[in-house]
C-alpha cells in the first residue's frame, strides 16, 4: 500500500505525521511511502532527507491523495482534504469526532475510513500509539519552558557571591501525563515543585517524580480513576470548595503555576480563579495548558501571552508540540507507525482493517461508508489495578498468640504421632516372632534417624544426596555376596549378575557425587 | 571370621552411612561425608566377602571389579546436565538387584525345604539360617521376599522409563493406556493376589507374575507422569530402590541391608514431600499425573509480549545495580550455564550484586540448578533458595529469568482458578525489570500462559539461552 503524508494547512503547524526514519519502518512493513513537497521542512526535514530515505515527494496535496491508499497527517482534515478522499481510502489523523460530527458526516459519504489518534483506547497494548500521551508529554516540558523563558528569575536557589536567590516554586495542577512531564522538567530544573491531582491514586507517581503531593483537608472517597478509563472525572461540589481553599492558601507563595486539568469532553474546569491570580507576586508566570477549552484560569486568552494589572503573566498557547516540532513529528511519527504496523498483522503491505481488534475498533470513527463513532467500551478496561487491601498487621500480641497456638498444635501432633506409632508397634509386636521383631526395632529406629538426618540437608545439595543415597543403596551387594556361594547354579548365576550391577552402582554412584561435590566452591 | 566381627563392622559402617548422609549439611563437610560413605561401603563389603560360611570371594571380586570400572567410566564420562539420567538409570541397577536377591532367596528356600534333617545340619551360610526356621518365621520371610521383589521391580521399570524419559529417548508428555489409572489398581490387586497364593504354595508361579504385575506397574506408572514433575519421581525411586533393600535385608535377616535401605528409603521420601511442597500439590496428585481440575475460568491476560535485542538488555545490565538471575529447564536443555557463568563473572568484576535465585523445582531433579551451577564455577554463596531471595526482588533492578516458566508464573498467587494457584513462586516480577530468555512465545510444560510475559517491566529476549547470552556478553563493558 501507498502511504501518504500531507503538508499541515493549519496556520503555526509546523508538525509532519512522517519523518524519514519512520518511513523506513514503513517501508520494512512492504509499504511505499509519499510525502508532500515541503511537509516535513518546519520540523527540519528536508524533501531531500525524505527521498534519500525511499520516499517519493508528491507536489500537491490533491495528487498525493489521489496516488495514495492511507493518508496520514497531524491536525484533523479540512472540508477540502476530505473531499478528496475515496472508498478505499483510509485517512489517520487527530480528528476530536465529538467536536467534528459535519467533518464525520462528510467522511461517511466519502466511504473512506478514518482513524482518530486522538480516540486511541487507553490500554497498555495500545500505549505505543497513543499520540495525545506522547504529545502531552512535550506539551507539559515545553510549558515548563515556557514559563521558565517569561520568568525573570532561576529555577534553582543559589548562593552566590553576588547574593542569594531562593528557589522557584511551582505548581501543577493535574497530574496526567502532561502535568507529570512538566513535574519531572521543573524538578530537573531545581525548583520545588508542587503537585496536585483530584484522583489520590497518582499521588505515589507525583512523589516518585520529585515533587510534593498537596493532600486537602477532605476525606470523602474519590471516583476510582480507572473507571473512567484512566481520566479524571467531574467532583463533588464540596470537593471543588476544598481544592480552591487550598488553592487561594498557597497562591500568594507559587511563582509559577502550570494548570494541565481537563475532563473529557467538557469545558474545562475553573481551579485558578481571578483573586488567586491577584494574590500571586507580580513577575509570576501561569501556563494554562487547558487554554483550548477555555482554560483552567478564567483569565487566559487562547493562544495569547496576557500581563495581568498586578505584573503575573498568562501564558494561553495551545501550540506546545508544534513549538517543538523536530520531537513532536518524530513522536506522533512513531505512534502512526505503530498504528499502522497493527493495521498491517502480515507485514506484508496489506491493510487488514480488523474492527474486531479493540484498538483499531475504538480508534475507527468511520469505515465502509458507516459512522462508527462512539466505539463500543473496549473488553479490557483497567489502567490501574485497583489497589489491593492490605490484610491488617497483627500486634505484637497476636503474633505472640499465634507463636502460642503453633507450638501447642505441634506438641499435639508429634504426640499424636507418637501415641499411634508406639500403638502400631506394639500390635505388631504382639503377633510377630521376636526374630522379626529384632530386625523390625532396627528398621524403625533406622527411618526416625533418616527422618531425622535428611531434613537438615541443604538444598543445594539435593542433587548429591540422592547420588551418594543411589550409591549406598547399593548396600544389596552384601545379600548377593551372601548367596553367591550357593550350591545351586542358577542362585550364583543370579546373585553373581546383582554384585556385578552393584558394583557399577558403587563406583559410579560415589564418584559422580565426589565430582559434583568438588564443584562446588566459595567465591 | 568370627560372626561378631561381622556384626561389629557392619555397626561401623552404618555409623558411617549415617554420618555421610548428615555431612550433606553442608558444601564443605559434604567434601568428607562422601568419603564417610566410601570406607562405609568398602568395610561392609570387605566384611562379608571374608565373613563366615562364605565361598566364592574370588568371583565376587572380580565382579565387583568388573563392574567398577564400568562405574568408574560412567561417571567420569557423564555431562552434569545428564545427571538426571544417570540417577535414574543406576536406580534401576539396584532395583533388578533387588529382584535378584530376592529371586535366590525363593530359590534357597526352595531348596532347604527340599532337603532332609541330615542334609540340613552339613549347611552353611544364608541357606543355614533358612534351615532353622519355624513355619511362621518362613511366612514372614515369604512376605519379606515379596515385597523386596515387588517394590524391587517396581524401582526397575520405573527407572528405566524415567530414564528413557530424561534422557529424550522417551516422549517426555504424561501417556496412559487406555484404561489408566484401573490398570494400576488391577495389577497392585493381582499382585496381592499372587502373593497370597504363594504364601500358600511357596511355588514359583506366582512369584513371577508378581514380579511381572510389579514391572507393568512401574511402567505404567511413570509412563503417566510428565517432564516436569520428574524431580518428584526421581526422588520417589530413590526412596523406592531404599525400601527394596530393606525389605531384602528383612528376608536375610542382615542388620545393615534394614539401616541403610531404611535411610535411602526415608531420605528418598523425605525429597520427594520437599519438591511436591514446592510445588503446592499432594503427592499423589503427581504420582497419579497431570495438574489438578481447575475451579473456573482462568484470569485473562492483558497487553502483550514486547521483545527486546541483546543491545536493550545489555544497557540495562550495564546501568544495573542488582541483577538477580533465576534458571530453570531451559537452561540446562541449552547447555547455557557456562555462558551465564561468564555474564555473572563480568557483572561481579563491575562491583554489580548478582545472586541466583533457585526454586525448588526448578529442573528435573532435586537440586539439579546447583549443580549446574556449580559445574560452571558459579560460587554457591550467591546461589540463594527460594525463601531466601524472594523478598529481595523488590529493591532489586534487573531480574533475569532464564528458561524458567511455571515457578515464575504471578497466576500462582493472583488467580485463584490457576491449575498452579497456591504454588509458591519466584516474585520476579517485582523487580524494577524482568528479562526472560525464552525460546519463543509458546507456553511451559504445564501449557500455562504466564502473565508475567505480559507485565509492563517485562522484556521478552527471544532466542536459545546460550545463543542470545553470548550475544549478550560482548556488550557487557
Amino acid at each position: 500500500m501507498k502511504i501518504g503524508a500531507l503538508k499541515e494547512i493549519s496556520t503555526g503547524e509546523q508538525r509532519v505525521a512522517l519523518t524519514p526514519e519512520s518511513a523506513i519502518q514503513l517501508q520494512k512493513l512492504g509499504h511505499d511511502c509519499v510525502v508532500q513537497k515541503g511537509a516535513g521542512v518546519a520540523a527540519g526535514f528536508s524533501d531531500a532527507q525524505y527521498e534519500a530515505a525511499g520516499v517519493k515527494v508528491a507536489a500537491t496535496a490533491a495528487a498525493l491523495t489521489k496516488a495514495c491508499d492511507v493518508i496520514v497527517k497531524v491536525r484533523p482534515p479540512s472540508e477540502a482534504e476530505i473531499k478528496r478522499l475515496s472508498p478505499e481510502k483510509t485517512l489517520i489523523s487527530f480528528f476530536y469526532p465529538g467536536a467534528n460530527e459535519d467533518l464525520m458526516e462528510l467522511a461517511k459519504s466519502k466511504g473512506a475510513s478514518v482513524i482518530a489518534m486522538d480516540m486511541v483506547p487507553r490500554i497498555s497494548r495500545a500505549q505505543k500509539m497513543d499520540a495525545l500521551s506522547s504529545m502531552a508529554n512535550i506539551a507539559g516540558y515545553r510549558a515548563v519552558i515556557e514559563a521558565g523563558n517569561n520568568f525573570g528569575r532561576f529555577f534553582t536557589g543559589q548562593v552566590t557571591a553576588a547574593g542569594k536567590v531562593p528557589p522557584a516554586k511551582v505548581l501543577v495542577v493535574g497530574a496526567g501525563v502532561a502535568g507529570l512531564a512538566a513535574i519531572g522538567t521543573s524538578t530537573s530544573l531545581g525548583a520545588i515543585t508542587y503537585a496536585f491531582d483530584v484522583r489520590p491514586e497518582v499521588a505515589e507517581q507525583v512523589e516518585s517524580m520529585g515533587a510534593e503531593f498537596v493532600f486537602l483537608d477532605f476525606s470523602e472517597e474519590q471516583a476510582d480513576g480507572a473507571a473512567t478509563g484512566g481520566y479524571a472525572a467531574v467532583s463533588s461540589p464540596e470537593f471543588a470548595a476544598a481544592q480552591l481553599a487550598k488553592f487561594r492558601e498557597i497562591a500568594p507563595d507559587m511563582d509559577i503555576v502550570i494548570t494541565t486539568a481537563l475532563i473529557p469532553n467538557r469545558e474545562a474546569p475553573e481551579l485558578w480563579t481571578a483573586d488567586m491570580v491577584a494574590s500571586m507576586k507580580p513577575g509570576s508566570v501561569i501556563v494554562d495548558l487547558a487554554a483550548e477549552k477555555g482554560g483552567n484560569c478564567k483569565l487566559t486568552v487562547m493562544d495569547e501571552r496576557i500581563v495581568t494589572d498586578n505584573g503575573v503573566i498568562i501564558i494561553g498557547y495551545t501550540d506546545f508540540p508544534s513549538r517543538m516540532a523536530a520531537q513532536a513529528s518524530t513522536l506522533y511519527a512513531n505512534n502512526i507507525r505503530h498504528m499502522l504496523t497493527d493495521l498491517t498483522p502480515e507485514k506484508d503491505g496489506v491493510i487488514a482493517h480488523n474492527m474486531d481488534d479493540d484498538v483499531i475498533r475504538g480508534a475507527t470513527i468511520a469505515h465502509a461508508g458507516e459512522i462508527t463513532f462512539p466505539p463500543p467500551p473496549p473488553k479490557i478496561q483497567a489502567i490501574a489495578a485497583k489497589p489491593k487491601e492490605k490484610p491488617p498487621e497483627k500486634t505484637a500480641e497476636e503474633i505472640r498468640a499465634d507463636e502460642v497456638q503453633a507450638f501447642k498444635k505441634q506438641t499435639q501432633s508429634q504426640v499424636a504421632l507418637l501415641a499411634i506409632g508406639g500403638a502400631l508397634l506394639f500390635l505388631v509386636g504382639s503377633y510377630a516372632p521376636a526374630s522379626f521383631m529384632q530386625h523390625f526395632i532396627v528398621f524403625v529406629l533406622s527411618v526416625f534417624v533418616g527422618f531425622q538426618v535428611i531434613w537438615n540437608v541443604s538444598h543445594s545439595l539435593h542433587t548429591p544426596l540422592m547420588a551418594v543415597t543411589n550409591a549406598i543403596s547399593s548396600i544389596i551387594i552384601l545379600g548377593a555376596v551372601l548367596q553367591v556361594g550357593s550350591t545351586s547354579f542358577l542362585v550364583t548365576l543370579l546373585a553373581a549378575v546383582a554384585v556385578f550391577f552393584a558394583g557399577i552402582n558403587i563406583f559410579g554412584g560415589f564418584l559422580v557425587t565426589r565430582r559434583m561435590l568438588a564443584m562446588f566452591q566459595k567465591s | 571370621m568370627e560372626m561378631g566381627f561381622t556384626t561389629a563392622v557392619y555397626v561401623i559402617a552404618a555409623i558411617l552411612f549415617i554420618l555421610s548422609l548428615g555431612g550433606l549439611s553442608g558444601q564443605e563437610s559434604a567434601k568428607r561425608a562422601v568419603w564417610y560413605g566410601i570406607v562405609g561401603m568398602a568395610l561392609a563389603v570387605t566384611a562379608t566377602l571374608f565373613g563366615p560360611g562364605f565361598g566364592l570371594w574370588g568371583l565376587s571380586l572380580a565382579l565387583i571389579a568388573a563392574g567398577g570400572l564400568i562405574g568408574y567410566q560412567l561417571a567420569s564420562k557423564v555431562e552434569m546436565t545428564q545427571m538426571p539420567e544417570l540417577v535414574a538409570g543406576m536406580h534401576a541397577l539396584v532395583g533388578l538387584a533387588a529382584v535378584f536377591v530376592g529371586f535366590n532367596t525363593h530359590f534357597e528356600l526352595v531348596n532347604v525345604a527340599a532337603m532332609d534333617e541330615s542334609a540340613r545340619k552339613s549347611l552353611e551360610g544364608f541357606a543355614a539360617l533358612l534351615a532353622k526356621k519355624t513355619s511362621v518365621e518362613i511366612n514372614i520371610l515369604r512376605v519379606e521376599t515379596a515385597l523386596g521383589i515387588w517394590i524391587g521391580a517396581v524401582t526397575f521399570t520405573g527407572s528405566v522409563i524415567a530414564y528413557g524419559k530424561l534422557s529424550g529417548k522417551v516422549n517426555s508428555a504424561a501417556t496412559k493406556l487406555p484404561g489408566g489409572h484401573v490398570l494400576n489398581a488391577v495389577a497392585a490387586l493381582v499382585s496381592l493376589g499372587a502373593l497370597i497364593w504363594y504364601l500358600n504354595s511357596g511355588a514359583l508361579m506366582p512369584m513371577m507374575i508378581l514380579t511381572l504385575m510389579a514391572l507393568f506397574i512401574g511402567y505404567h506408572l511413570i509412563m503417566g507422569i510428565g517432564g516436569a514433575d520428574m524431580p518428584v519421581v526421581v526422588s520417589m525411586l530413590n526412596s523406592y530402590s531404599g525400601w527394596a533393600a530393606a525389605a531384602i535385608g528383612f528376608s536375610l535377616g542382615n542388620d545393615l541391608l534394614i539401616v541403610v535401605g531404611a535411610l535411602v528409603g526415608s531420605s528418598g521420601a523425605i525429597l520427594s514431600y520437599i519438591m511436591c511442597k514446592a510445588m503446592n500439590r499432594s503427592f499423589v496428585s503427581v504420582i497419579l499425573g497431570g495438574f489438578g481440575g481447575t475451579a473456573g475460568p482462568q484470569m485473562a491476560v492483558e497487553g502483550e509480549q514486547v521483545a527486546i535485542d541483546a543491545d536493550g538488555v545489555a544497557t540495562a545490565l550495564n546501568e544495573a545495580d542488582s541483577v538477580i538471575i533465576i534458571p530453570g529447564y531451559g537452561m540446562a536443555v541449552a547447555q547455557a550455564q557456562q555462558s551465564v557463568s561468564e555474564l555473572v563473572r563480568k557483572l561481579r568484576a563491575k562491583g554489580k550484586n548478582v545472586r541466583f535465585a533457585i526454586h525448588p523445582v526448578a529442573g528435573r531433579l532435586p537440586g539439579h540448578m546447583n549443580v549446574l551451577l556449580a559445574e560452571a564455577k558459579v560460587p554457591y554463596d550467591i546461589v540463594m533458595e527460594m525463601d531466601e531471595i524472594n523478598d529481595d526482588f523488590p529493591d532489586t533492578d534487573v531480574a533475569i529469568v532464564i528458561g524458567s516458566n511455571d515457578i515464575v508464573n504471578p497466576a500462582a498467587q493472583d488467580d485463584p482458578n490457576s491449575p498452579i494457584a497456591g504454588m509458591p513462586v519466584l516474585e520476579c516480577w517485582k523487580a524494577k525489570q524482568v528479562f526472560v530468555s525464552k525460546r519463543g512465545q509458546g507456553t511451559g510444560y504445564s501449557g500455562i500462559e504466564n502473565p508475567l510475559f505480559f507485565k509492563e517491566n517485562t522484556r521478552m529476549f527471544y532466542g536459545d539461552a546460550k545463543a542470545s547470552l553470548d550475544k549478550l556478553l560482548p556488550m557487557i563493558e
